[in-house]
């Protein structure tokens, strides 16, 4: 009995250490980041474009450049994965064909960022001529996040309680009207925290936007979707790897990875607390 | 004769529900579907609006005739149908919205639009369902605020806000006090002067306070149907007078 | 009646709204296609200079020689190296930590740990590779005397870090999923906690938390920015844990800049982007199957 009860102990010890150690690692990293980079991030450094051949000034349109990729992206995403998670949770009946969506949806979730790039590239700058800019790779990032969108609304329409669409359909209200009524609206706080965690997942990605999107520098903001950006993800890339002056660079990079964790995991935060508050509250 | 079910035959998947079943339910009065649990009388009941359209794998033989058209025939909308027929189900169900929403919802989507007619029916619904004095106050709040019984008549006056023919019923006390359970059934005295009432529930002494018919289901099929005095005292099948005294079920 | 009309309008509005949702549903699917038709498109005339055998086990990556050698089997090593390591890193601290929320930890700290591990999920890893590169670079090149810190043991740490959110998360749901009356008709039975988990929950969850693992690792070997920041990037076979890499991702990332359009360097990159696909899919599938006859034993337990 006592070497059972060690072994348990043994056992429950190993496994707090490993769930520590990854809370340590996130705070390590962050705590990092932000002991390093905050010197760097001042009014200016969030205002100004880089100047001096990147060396000096600011990020500012590289902060412009990932709203605009991101808020492209889930413009695109939000609407085209939410119809297909009603579809999935409302009309769709078992059979092969909702069978066949289902395992595309996942396959889609897996493929790499960097095959999404290949494609973007492929599709949208060469063969739809949208060259790089805004336009290509916006929707390079709404395909990358759309399997993301469609889960996180197809759980909320599944958490909605099926007694609301039999109330609605009972009065003679038409599917659709019900769907757009009652199911819908009872959903949209979970569809929109997978929607903000979509559009972090979005703000963070590098490899999608490479070739499809992202410049080196450019002094001026960007005219129109056409036009390409810089982006804050590419520009830490840039910085640590391809100047001539990395190790001058430093406090630049800390400053920019800072603001691009702070961006993210801000966003992801936010979702989670909304998601928690919204949980809390519902009454049903 | 608003309703009438012929030679009706349901399954789920290869499971058979109902068999056979051939029922008459009469215009403005109550009619009680009573059985032991699993017996069929709720899956009865949903057929009667096309509720069980909503289920996958499921299929209907046999005709079941309102007003004299067969619901099941294939020009028939079951939208339209459910506007007709309302429905009460076993746990109050109001949406999410102010209890005025909840009892506007259905109206405004068949076209009322107009602000001075659906205040009226607001008013209308939820005094013939006994509510209005109690939330007359507070119609802009939400309806989650209720307790389960005022729930449970704003499904009621919801469902009445349609206007329809018939209400079903399905066991709409079985989640409620005995209290709001006396004023359901009070409440249901009063609506059958307008309403045809079909009420399926597992408690007999409610069945016998509140229906003038009854049919006794028990594994899919209709034992006997008869009314309602006559079922609780002088039952023509030994089934159901063993049911009504207690001896199974 | 008068509204005849009216319903068959709103009848055809239904089967409209029904056939443009499945429009949308398909689209995954679609574009899933579309992924595959524009790698190939874009991929397959390599093949009309090199055989298919020369590309995929051809031991030379020159590609900007004259004339090019465009042999992956170094790129496919590296992935797989650095995705074995990270693995071997990521497995057990994702399914200690997913046994930790799921079965031991208090409520409180529970909801705080998932937060964690969907923040670690939300990290953005060209963040994780810079980390890599300023901490981690510098710090093993000190320690282990080596001539750089940009190795197979670096890219496997980072990677980790990616891996492990996914791999926790999938199997804490499997292990979620696991019904009450398991554990509880052990703990009657005289089982202790550890002999509750490992013994009954864990083995019901076995084909969930497979799942997780397969799916964390597809995770890593389709990491880009990581791998591009800190394996190295030399294009040869590792000798040891402490040689550069240079995993397909990055070879990708790192070249498809400057490759001139549809030379056969552009070519290559996107034949090795089909590669990597065709490996990741390949994993998805079997983490699909496994998933789905999770849920069948699931359901079939009930």
């Amino acid at each position: 009995m006592k070497w059972r009860y060690f072994r348990q102990g043994l056992f429950f010890g190993m496994v707090r250490l490993s769930a520590l150690m990854i809370t340590l690692a996130l705070l390590g990293m962050i705590a990092f980041l932000f002991y390093n980079g905050i010197r760097a991030v001042t009014w200016g450094f969030l205002t100004l474009p880089p100047t001096d051949s990147m060396t000096k000034g600011g990020i500012m349109p590289a902060i412009v450049g990932t709203l605009y990729l991101t808020v492209g992206a889930i413009a695109v995403a939000l609407p085209l994965g939410v119809a297909s998670a009603v579809y999935l949770t409302e009309y769709a009946r078992q059979g092969i064909f909702i069978r066949i969506v289902r395992i595309g949806v996942n396959c889609l979730a897996g493929v790499p960022s960097v095959v999404f790039g290949l494609f973007g590239l492929g599709f949208f700058v060469v063969f739809l001529k949208f060259g790089s800019s805004i336009l290509s790779g916006a929707l390079t990032l709404a395909i990358l996040i759309l399997p993301t969108i469609i889960g996180a609304a197809e759980e909320a329409l599944k958490a909605v309680p099926q007694t609301f669409r039999e109330a609605s359909l009972a009065l003679g209200v038409s599917k659709w009207r019900t769907i757009s009524r009652i199911v819908l609206p009872s959903a949209l706080p979970g569809i929109l925290t997978g929607a903000i965690l979509g559009v972090g997942r979005a703000a963070g990605e590098t490899a999608p936007i490479m070739f499809t999107a992202a410049a080196f520098f450019t002094a001026a903001l960007p005219k129109s979707i056409f036009d390409e950006v810089m982006a804050l993800p590419y520009h830490i890339y840039v910085l640590a790897t391809a100047g001539t002056h990395i190790e001058q660079t430093r406090p630049l990079q800390y400053g920019t990875a800072l603001v691009l964790i702070g961006l993210v995991l801000g966003i992801d935060l936010f979702a989670i607390i909304l998601r928690s508050r919204v949980r809390r509250k519902k009454r049903w | 004769m608003i309703i009438t079910t012929q030679n009706v035959n349901f399954f789920y998947g290869a499971c058979q529900a109902l068999s056979n079943v051939t029922l008459d339910f009469e215009k403005n009065r109550v009619t009680a579907l009573i059985g032991p649990s699993g017996c069929g009388k709720s899956t009865l009941l949903r057929l009667l609006n096309r509720m069980n359209d909503l289920i996958d794998g499921t299929r209907v033989e046999g005709e079941i005739l309102f007003e004299g058209r067969n619901i099941y025939a294939p020009d028939v909308d079951p939208v339209e149908i459910r506007q007709r027929i309302g429905m009460v189900f076993q746990k109050p169900n109001p949406f999410p919205k102010s209890i005025v929403s909840n009892i506007t919802f259905a109206p405004r989507l068949s076209g009322v639009r107009d602000g001075g007619e659906l205040d009226a029916l607001v008013e209308e619904s939820l005094k013939q369902a006994v509510l209005w004095d109690e939330v007359k106050d507070i119609l802009d709040k939400s309806a989650m605020n209720l307790s389960g019984g005022q729930q449970q008549r704003l499904c009621i006056a919801r469902a009445l806000a349609m206007k329809p023919d018939v209400l079903l019923m399905d066991e709409p006390t079985s989640a409620l006090d005995p209290i709001s359970t006396a004023k359901i059934e009070e409440l249901i005295d009063t609506l059958k002067k307008r309403y045809t009432i079909i009420i399926v529930t597992h408690n007999m002494q409610q069945a016998a306070r509140v229906s003038e018919f009854t049919g006794f289901f028990y594994l899919g099929k209709l034992i006997e149907f008869s009314s309602t005095d006559k079922i609780f005292t002088n039952p023509d099948v030994k089934q159901t007078e063993d049911y009504i005294t207690g001896r199974f079920g | 009646m008068n509204n005849l009309k009216q319903t068959l309008t709103r009848h055809l509005r239904e089967i409209m709204i029904r056939k443009l949702f499945a429009f949308f549903a398909v689209l995954s699917v679609l574009l899933l296609g579309l992924i595959v038709l524009f790698l190939f498109r874009e991929g397959l005339p390599l093949f009309k200079e090199i055989p298919v055998s020369r590309f995929l086990l051809g031991s030379a990556w020159y590609p900007t020689y004259d004339p090019p050698e465009y042999g992956i089997w170094p790129l496919i090593v590296g992935s797989l190296i650095v995705t074995m390591f990270s693995c071997l890193i990521a497995v057990p601290f994702g399914i200690l930590s997913a046994i930790y929320i799921s079965e031991i930890a208090p409520a409180r700290i529970r909801e705080i740990l998932k937060s964690v591990i969907e923040l670690l999920a939300g990290l953005p890893s060209v963040v994780l590779g810079f980390f890599g590169m300023v901490v981690l670079a510098p710090w093993l090149q000190e320690t282990f005397d080596l001539p750089t810190g940009l190795n197979i043991v670096n890219a496997s740490l980072m990677l980790a870090v990616m891996a492990i959110p996914t791999i926790s998360s999938i199997s804490e749901d499997a292990l979620y999923a696991v019904p009450r009356e398991f554990k509880e008709a052990s703990y009657a039975l005289g089982a202790t906690k550890y002999e509750t988990i490992i013994k009954v929950a864990v083995p019901a969850a076995f084909s969930g938390i497979s799942t997780a693992v397969i799916l964390g690792m597809a995770r890593a070997i389709g990491e880009t920015m990581v791998v591009l920041m800190v394996a190295g990037g030399a294009a040869a076979i590792p000798r040891g844990i402490f040689d550069s890499v240079r995993p397909m991702t990055a070879s990708i990332a790192a070249e498809m800049g400057e490759a001139p359009f549809r030379s056969g360097h552009y070519h290559a990159l996107f034949a090795t982007g089909i590669v990597l696909f065709l490996i990741t899919l390949a994993f998805n599938l079997i983490a699909d199957q496994l998933s789905a006859k999770f849920k069948k034993e699931g359901c079939g337990t009930l």
